[in-house]
């Protein structure tokens, strides 16, 4: 599809483009998962947070575009045998957002021996895959919960190193895969695997707005964008816009929002209060709460904003109880009362 | 309504005439936006009906359209496309090839017996239906292509529990039922290829009312229609109902055709009547209107009709649509089969898979039933061509004649890689839950309860789950075997209780149900939870002694098949007959009350297979 459906246009699911917001501002937060009812337009709005997304720099000739302000550990190989004297010449690149779609095969996203240049050329040489084009960007799998196992533990392992390391035809290569992963999928075709719902820093449930106007808007405007896609990308061209630039000002500002102590007790307070396991939810809570308070143009976190983002950093996290009537949400939504009162 | 669209006559037409001439307008509709509308779902077995069906529609395309069959069992890379392998070798570079998905481009995909579509392939169906192309990540390809196509599903489902996924059917706009219809000449519409095309070129230029779109809305909204793609999908028909009509605009009367069309089969409620709010559930539901092929009452003051609101004649319409059976179910609660509610069968759509983690490839012999994994054996090959070419060349292989011919590519013995497997045999864990009186005085909602934390057990272990209950005369499946645990224990809460205690039924049933796992190449384990106070006989006849007999036999067979069990005894204090039931089943005997949430875990543990390494 040529033309996208601008993000701006998206009806309602405000959980759902806060933490894709939050995401595009501060993604150490760690990725988003989207996951609800079929046709409330989940791959619509990933799909269309690219636009939003400022440009990067990367070092004009390197693969696997590395940041040229990352320190040198964190490159790739390339970049780091020229030597931290040399400055390198630098690009401005779109930051990748790259789909995995179903059907993939392991050597398309770890990469593999370049078939072409064997073929043609008798020489070996390392053909990056997926993961190297989505790094220093966004990873987007629609239906992660049918993703095939073996590509989930490749998924997971390099979440967790940041680096992608293939062995194979004799070849050795690594280099660094830092991404945001971003699930998307129907619980009602098949569940997660625990480990990887871990990797998701913010999980959004989507419903079906049940009212009729928010109904026939959403209908109204795909009808729109269908009938006529570069008009109807134009009218929301400026809402975009302005919301990149939001996004661009959160991350300058999000340095200067300290994580107070204060801040840190609150979160500290709502996880055991849930009884979350380990020390992701708690950061992840700070985190989202930075990077939402930078979005909303205040100087410092206060409970406003934890109490916003409490439930998708922390709704994924609770002791796993797959068969508690209540939902997770309301859970998260009880202790989040019980802390901060009603 | 115009001449081209002449459904709405159709009323007045012996039923099976209307019907006919719905799905021939159905057709059309399709024909004139096929990407736009998703699709049709076409029901009813092979025969002449459904093959002039789609002769028509294959006519109203015109012959430049493509029209791909996809067969059920179809491999992901002929789906999709990618890497031709004949090719690659005759060319020594690597080609690719065009899937039936982007073949079909511009056209029709007809999925053959779609009622056994694996999930995972209507997710790649339905991928290229929501981009309009196909992204091909495979085998040391990358292709996109356009994939602007409609589909036509051929469901054959002759049982309740075969059903397209239920992600596939949410993006198709049209469903015809051709089942049981007989016509022995059946009448087209009178339109043709031009007819269609000339539709088509007018489709972009055709204004949709407000009024249309809140009309669609509300009336998916009353008839309890969840997803927002309905009305999406049913817009789209009312436009081309106009485009097709030489409207400019959609009129009313596209509106009400799209909503009976699209609307009216995904129905799950009746809308409350307009004069009275929402009746409480234990309110008998509102009268159903006239079944459809009727000779329709309402057609009499058809000039009334138009003074009234679109809304309420979209309404109308859409209830005049509904069968009789589906408003029976609909009357009594029930969302109807293939419902966008809880139905469909993902799970165990998914057992044609076969599934297992890639453990590597090894060099090895081509004997028969090993995998030959081409991508990996051209990989090995693919480096030492140029060395190959030379040695051909110089004619330095013995008994190779030295030749100048090199364009071939050369793949020797020491290339051939086997792919491995390994293999987790998935096990499907099937719950037998006696739901009879004596039970459901005491001990159902801990059964309930038992069951629940053997759920979560099978939820970590990624299980197939079914449930199965007795009560009354019989056994009932509850749930086929699915990794939904929504579905498990939406299923799980809504078992009533009561009735007799036909425990040989249960067994029976579940019996069949294990052995057809265990075709399917899963290890299934049966759980059966009850008292073991058997008081029905196999034919349903009351009496204890008789009831008791059946069931021991009933355990005899089980056992006799070899099946893995477990006896979770519920009565407050164990008893000595479900002790023997469980002996005659071969099954491990737990009696609940001294089992606590560790130890049923333990014993289900205890009784599962391991994983096993298949080369």
């Amino acid at each position: 599809m040529s033309v996208v459906y601008p993000f701006s246009a998206i009806v309602a699911q405000d959980e759902m483009k806060l933490a894709l917001v939050i995401a595009a501002i501060d993604p150490s937060v760690g990725g988003v998962l989207v996951f609800g009812d079929r046709g409330t337009g989940k791959s619509t709005t990933v799909r269309a947070l690219a636009a939003l997304l400022p440009p990067m720099r990367v070092v004009a000739d390197c693969a696997y575009g590395c940041d040229p302000a990352a320190p040198l550990d964190r490159r790739c190989e390339d970049c780091r045998k020229r030597g931290p004297g040399a400055a390198p010449k630098t690009r401005t690149v779109p930051v990748p957002v790259v789909d995995l779609p179903l059907g993939a095969t392991e050597d398309r996203v770890v990469g593999a021996l370049d078939l072409e240049r064997a073929l043609a050329q008798g020489v070996k040489a390392f053909e990056p895959g997926l993961l190297a084009r989505a790094h220093r960007g966004f990873l987007y799998i629609d239906e992660v919960n049918l993703l095939e196992d073996h590509l989930v533990d490749v998924l997971l392992d390099v979440a967790a190193s940041g680096e992608n390391v293939v062995e194979r035809e004799g070849l050795s290569v690594r280099h660094p895969a830092r991404f945001v992963l971003i699930g998307s999928g129907n619980p009602e075709e098949g569940e997660l695997r625990p480990q990887l719902l871990d990797r998701f820093g913010l999980s959004v449930e989507v419903r079906t707005p049940t009212d009729l106007a928010t109904r026939v808007q959403v209908v109204r405007r795909r009808d729109d964008f269908e009938r006529d896609p570069a008009a109807f990308v134009a009218t929301w061209e400026k809402q975009d816009a302005a919301l990149r630039r939001r996004i661009v000002k959160a991350r300058e500002r999000l340095k200067a929002i300290p994580a107070t102590d204060a801040t840190l007790e609150r979160a500290a307070q709502l996880c055991l209060q849930l009884g979350t396991d380990g020390l992701r939810g708690e950061l992840t809570l700070v985190r989202a709460a930075r990077a939402f308070a930078a979005f909303e143009g205040d100087a410092q976190v206060t409970d406003a904003h934890l109490r916003r983002v409490a439930p998708p950093a922390l709704r994924h996290r609770l002791r796993r109880n797959p068969l508690e009537e209540a939902g997770s949400s309301v859970r998260v939504e009880r202790a989040l009362e019980a802390c901060f009162g009603a | 309504m115009n001449a081209a669209v002449p459904v709405p006559a159709a009323a007045a037409l012996p039923a099976a005439l209307g019907r006919w001439l719905e799905a021939a307008t159905a057709a059309a509709l399709f024909a004139v936006d096929p990407c736009g509308i998703g699709g049709v779902v076409l029901r009813g077995g092979p025969g002449p009906l459904r093959d002039a069906w789609l002769e028509g529609l294959r006519a109203l395309l015109g012959p430049e359209a493509p029209w791909r069959r996809v067969p059920v069992q179809v491999a992901e890379g002929r789906l999709l496309g990618g890497l031709d392998l004949a090719a690659t070798l005759a060319a020594g570079r690597p080609l690719a090839e065009r899937g039936l998905l982007a073949a079909a481009d511009g056209g029709v995909a007809v999925l053959a017996m779609a009622e056994r579509l694996p999930t995972a392939t209507a997710a790649l169906v339905c991928a290229a239906l929501d981009r309009g192309e196909v992204v091909v990540e495979r085998d040391g390809v990358q292709l996109r292509h356009a994939a602007r196509f409609g589909v036509v599903a051929l469901d054959e489902a002759v049982s309740e529990d075969e059903v397209i996924p239920p992600a596939l059917l949410d993006r198709l706009a049209l469903r015809i039922d051709l089942g049981g219809l007989r016509l022995a000449e059946p009448p087209d519409l009178g339109l043709d290829a031009a007819a269609i095309a000339a539709a088509r070129g007018r489709l972009p230029r055709i204004v949709a009312g407000d009024s249309a779109v809140e009309a669609l809305c509300a009336a998916s909204v009353a008839f309890g229609i969840d997803s927002l793609r309905a009305a999406q999908l049913a817009l789209r028909v009312a436009r081309a109902a106009a485009a097709l009509a030489g409207r400019a605009r959609v009129a009313d009367d596209d509106v009400t055709l799209a909503a009976r069309l699209v609307l009216g089969p995904r129905a799950t409620q009746l809308p409350a009547s307009p004069e009275e709010p929402a009746p409480p559930e234990d309110e008998p539901p509102p009268p159903p209107p006239p079944p459809p092929d009727a000779p329709d009452a309402s057609r009499d003051d058809a000039e009334s009709r138009a003074e009234q609101p679109l809304e309420d004649r979209v309404l109308e319409a859409v209830s005049a649509a509904l069968p009789a059976d589906l408003l029976a179910l609909l009357a009594a609660g029930q969302p109807p089969r293939g419902g966008a509610r809880s139905s469909g069968r993902s799970g165990a759509a998914q057992r044609g898979d076969a599934r297992g983690r890639p453990a590597g490839v090894r060099r090895g012999e081509l004997r028969p039933g090993a995998r030959l994994s081409v991508i990996e054996t051209l990989r090995a090959a693919a480096p030492w061509q140029p060395l190959r070419r030379r040695e051909r060349a110089r004619g330095s292989i013995p008994g190779v004649p030295a030749s100048t011919t090199t364009r071939r590519l050369e793949v020797r013995r020491d290339d051939f890689r086997i792919a491995r497997h390994r293999q987790r045999t998935r096990t499907t864990t099937i719950f037998v839950v006696d739901a009879s009186g004596s039970q459901a005085l005491n001990r159902l909602g801990e059964a309930k309860g038992a069951v629940e934390l053997l759920l979560a057990e099978c939820y970590v272990r990624r299980d197939q789950v079914a449930l199965l209950a007795f009560r009354g005369r019989g056994a009932e499946l509850l749930l086929p075997p699915t990794r939904s645990l929504v579905r498990a224990r939406r299923s799980l809460a809504q078992l009533p209780g009561g009735g007799g205690t036909p425990l040989a039924s249960g067994i029976d049933a579940a019996a069949t149900l294990a052995v057809a796992a265990r075709r399917r190449g899963e290890s299934p384990l049966v759980i059966l939870l009850t008292d073991g106070r058997a008081n029905v006989a196999r034919d349903g006849a009351p009496g204890r002694p008789l009831a008791e007999q059946h069931a021991l036999e009933a355990a005899r067979a089980f056992r006799a098949e070899g099946l893995a069990a477990m006896l979770i005894d519920t009565s407050p204090r164990p008893q000595e007959i479900a002790a023997r039931v469980a002996q005659q089943l071969g099954a491990r005997y737990l009696p609940l009350p001294h089992a606590d949430a560790a130890m049923l875990s333990r014993a289900v543990r205890s009784a599962l297979p391991s994983d096993a390494v298949r080369a």
